[in-house]
C-alpha cells in the first residue's frame, strides 16, 4: 500500500487518480464494504449511494482540513465523527426531498454512511494533514473510486439479475433473470469475483515488472 | 408466533434476516476478525454486549428526542452513544480480561464504526419497536452476527490447510465463502411465519 | 478522550480549554447546519409524503380524488388530530364529496420479512376494492408478484368482506385457495409458486377486515360527513387541500 504523505504535497492529477485505482477504497483498501454490498442490487441505487458518500467525504474532509490546526489531537476522532454525522444528516434530508422512492430503496444505508470507514480513515490520514485544495481533489478521487466500485457491482448485478440497466430493459421477454444476483448471496459473489480480477491484474503486473527488472537467467 | 412477537423478532434478526449474511451489516469486522475461532468468539460477545447497551440507550434517546421534537439530532446522538458504549466495553475488558483486550487489539475501537451496531439502532427506530421488541432485536442481531462470525472462522481455519490459488487468498475467498453461507441461510426463509 | 489525554490535560491546563473550545465550536456549527437543512427540506418532504400516500390511496379506492384522515379509537371513528392515538383510517371522496371508500394498512409476515399493504374497502358494496403493496422483501420474480401480477390483482376488484349478521367479524372469512380454484367472491386465488407470499396477503386482509369492517359499518355516518367543511384548526394542514362542499350538494344514498 502506498505510504501516505506527512508533508504537504503539490496537487497533481495523480492526487485525483490515486483514488480510482491504486487507493481504490473498495477493491484495494477494503473499506466501506457494507453499503457496497447492500445497495448495489441496482445501478441507480449504486450511483445514488456513490454520489451521496462522495459528497459527505468531500464536505466533511474539507471542514476537517480547514480546522486542522485548531483541533487538539486528543479530541480529533470525536470531532471528525460529529462533522461527518452532520453532513450525513444533511444528505439524508436532501435525498428525502429529492425522491422518496429512492430514499426507501436506499433505506438506512444513507445514515450508515456515517460509519463508512473510508470517510473517517481519510479524515484521519489525509485531511488532518493536507491543505484544503489537496483534500478536496483527493476526496473527489476517492469518492469517484468508490462510486465506480459501486457501479461495477450494481451494473453487473442488475444486468444479470433483472435484465436491465438503470431500469431500462436490455433483453427481451425471453430473458430468464439470474435472480440470485440481486439477492444477498449475489452481492458476495460479484464482489468476490471483482476482487479476484483485481488480484489477478495486480499479480500479472507484478510478474511483468519482475521479469523486466531481473537479468536473464537460463530457464 | 405473530409478526411482531418477541420470539419472531429474535429469530428473524438472528437467522432469517441475519445481519451479516442477509442485511450486509458488519462486513468489515466479519472480514477482519474471522480468521481464528477464539478472536471471532470474543468479538462476537463484545458485539452482543455493545448492541444491547446501544439499543437500550437508543430507545431512550429516541423517546427523548421525539418528546422535544428534535429528531434531526438523532444520528449524531446515536453515534455518540455507541462510541461511549464501546469505550465502556474497552475499559471493562482492559481491567477484567487484559489478555482478551490484547488479542482483539485494534478491532475493539473499530466496533464504533461497525455498521451493525448503528444498524440495530436505526432499524429499531424506523420499525418503531417497543422496548421489549428492541431488546429482542438487538440480542438476535448480536447472536446472529456471532453465529456468522464463528461459522466463517471455522471454515477459514480449515481452509488454511488447503491449497488455494494465490489470487483468491484473503478477502476474495472470504467473500465467496460468505456468499455460500448467505445462500445456505436463505433456506431459513419463512421460519416462524404461520402457514395458514 | 483517553487516559493519555487526561494526563496531558493535567500538565497543560490550556489543553482542556482548547479541547472544550473545539468541541463546543464544532457542536454549534453542526447544530446550525442540521437545523438549517431540516427546516429547508421539511415542506418538500411533507409534500412528497402526501403525494405518495395519495397515489396509493387513489389506487385502492377507485373514483376517489379527495382524502380525509380518521383515527379508529376505543370510542369509534374520529377525525385525525395531532395527539390522537389509534389506527389511521383514510377516507376517499369523489369530486362532489361523496364517500367512495376507506383504506387502511395491514401487515403480516411473508416469506422473507414482513409485508405491509394498503387496502381499500368499499362500505357500500361491502367488498375490498384494491390493494397496494407498500413494503416487502419477497423474492424478486417469485414472491414479489403479489405487487406486479395482473392475475393476482384481479382478486381484489371486488373481494367480498361482508360483516356478519351478529355485528362481529365477517360473514365469510377471507381465505387463500390453490391457484385456479377460486369459486367464491371471498376467496383469494394464490399465485402458483408463491403460496407463502399469497397466503400472507390473505391472512393480513382477513385479520384486518374481521375487526375493522363492523366498526366502519357502525360509524359510517362520521366518515361520510368527512368531506363537509374544514375545521378551522385544520385549515392550514394537509386537509386544506380538500375543497369545501356545500351541504346542499351532498346527498347520501345507501
Amino acid at each position: 500500500m502506498p505510504t501516505l504523505p506527512n508533508t504537504q504535497e503539490p496537487v497533481t492529477l495523480d492526487t485525483f487518480l490515486r483514488g480510482l485505482w491504486e487507493e481504490n477504497p473498495v477493491f484495494v483498501m477494503l473499506l466501506g464494504m457494507c453499503p457496497v454490498l447492500a445497495v448495489s442490487n441496482s445501478a441507480i441505487n449504486a450511483l445514488a449511494m456513490g454520489l451521496a458518500s462522495t459528497f459527505v467525504l468531500v464536505a466533511s474532509n474539507s471542514l476537517v482540513s480547514l480546522l486542522r490546526h485548531f483541533i487538539p489531537k486528543q479530541v480529533r476522532i470525536a470531532t471528525y465523527i460529529i462533522i461527518i454525522a452532520t453532513f450525513v444528516t444533511m444528505v439524508d434530508y436532501a435525498i428525502q426531498a429529492i425522491s422518496l422512492d429512492l430514499y426507501n430503496a436506499l433505506g438506512a444505508f444513507i445514515q450508515l454512511i456515517v460509519v463508512n470507514c473510508m470517510i473517517l480513515g481519510r479524515a484521519e490520514a489525509y485531511a488532518s494533514k493536507q491543505p484544503l485544495g489537496a483534500t478536496i481533489i483527493n476526496g473527489l478521487g476517492i469518492g469517484a473510486g468508490f462510486t465506480l466500485a459501486l457501479l461495477s457491482l450494481g451494473a453487473v448485478r442488475e444486468i444479470l439479475g433483472a435484465g436491465s440497466l438503470f431500469g431500462i430493459a436490455l433483453f427481451g421477454d425471453n430473458f430468464q433473470p439470474w435472480v440470485v444476483m440481486i439477492l444477498p448471496p449475489g452481492g458476495f459473489f460479484v464482489l468476490g469475483a471483482w476482487l479476484l480480477i483485481f488480484a489477478w491484474v495486480r499479480q500479472h503486473r507484478q510478474q511483468r515488472l519482475d521479469q523486466e527488472g531481473v537479468p536473464q537467467h537460463d530457464s | 408466533m405473530t409478526a411482531d412477537s418477541v420470539t419472531f423478532i429474535f429469530l428473524n434478526a438472528a437467522i432469517v434476516n441475519n445481519f451479516v449474511l442477509a442485511m450486509f451489516l458488519g462486513i468489515c469486522p466479519f472480514l477482519g476478525v474471522s480468521a481464528k475461532r477464539e478472536t471471532a468468539w470474543s468479538m462476537g460477545l463484545a458485539v452482543i454486549f455493545v448492541m444491547l447497551v446501544s439499543s437500550i440507550c437508543a430507545y431512550g434517546i429516541n423517546w427523548m428526542l421525539t418528546e422535544f421534537e428534535i429528531e434531526y439530532l438523532r444520528l449524531i446522538c446515536y453515534i455518540a452513544v455507541i462510541a461511549s458504549a464501546v469505550q465502556l466495553v474497552e475499559m471493562t475488558m482492559k481491567k477484567y480480561s487484559p489478555a482478551l483486550f490484547r488479542a482483539l487489539g485494534i478491532f475493539l475501537p473499530l466496533i464504533t464504526t461497525n455498521c451493525a451496531i448503528l444498524g440495530v439502532a436505526l432499524f429499531q427506530t424506523s420499525r418503531e419497536y417497543s422496548f421489549m421488541q428492541s431488546i429482542a432485536f438487538s440480542l438476535g442481531a448480536g447472536v446472529g452476527f456471532t453465529i456468522a462470525l464463528m461459522l466463517m472462522a471455522g471454515m477459514r481455519q480449515q481452509l488454511e490447510l488447503a491449497k488455494v490459488p494465490s489470487i483468491s487468498q484473503g478477502a476474495a475467498m472470504t467473500l465467496m465463502l460468505a456468499g455460500l453461507l448467505s445462500l445456505a441461510f436463505m433456506g431459513f426463509a419463512g421460519l416462524g411465519s404461520q402457514h395458514g | 478522550m483517553n487516559q493519555e489525554g487526561i494526563n496531558q490535560a493535567a500538565v497543560d491546563p490550556g489543553l482542556t480549554y482548547r479541547m472544550l473550545r473545539t468541541l463546543g465550536l464544532v457542536a454549534t456549527l453542526s447544530g446550525l447546519l442540521v437545523v438549517l437543512s431540516y427546516r429547508v427540506t421539511l415542506p418538500i418532504i411533507e409534500e412528497n409524503k402526501r403525494l405518495a400516500i395519495e397515489r396509493a390511496l387513489f389506487k385502492v379506492i377507485p373514483g376517489a380524488v379527495m382524502r380525509r384522515d380518521f383515527v379508529i379509537t376505543d370510542e369509534g371513528i374520529q377525525r385525525a388530530q395531532q395527539d390522537l392515538e389509534g389506527t389511521t383510517l383514510y377516507a376517499g371522496y369523489n369530486q362532489e364529496g361523496r364517500l367512495k371508500g376507506v383504506a387502511l394498512e395491514a401487515a403480516a409476515a411473508g416469506y422473507q420479512d414482513v409485508i405491509r399493504i394498503l387496502y381499500g374497502y368499499d362500505p357500500y358494496c361491502q367488498c375490498i376494492r384494491g390493494i397496494e403493496v407498500l413494503k416487502m422483501t419477497e423474492t424478486p420474480g417469485i414472491g414479489d408478484k403479489i405487487a406486479r401480477d395482473a392475475d393476482f390483482q384481479q382478486n381484489f376488484i371486488a373481494l367480498e368482506a361482508r360483516p356478519h349478521v351478529s355485528g362481529q367479524g365477517l360473514e365469510h372469512a377471507i381465505v387463500p385457495v390453490k391457484h385456479g380454484t377460486k369459486s367464491e367472491p371471498w376467496q383469494i386465488d394464490a399465485i402458483s409458486g408463491a403460496t407463502i407470499s399469497s397466503k400472507a396477503i390473505a391472512r393480513m386482509l382477513n385479520d384486518s377486515s374481521q375487526w375493522v369492517v363492523p366498526i366502519i359499518q357502525q360509524h359510517l355516518a362520521v366518515v361520510e360527513a368527512g368531506a363537509l367543511n374544514i375545521d378551522d384548526d385544520q385549515r392550514d394542514g394537509p386537509e386544506a387541500s380538500l375543497l369545501r362542499v356545500e351541504e346542499s350538494r351532498y346527498a347520501h344514498t345507501p
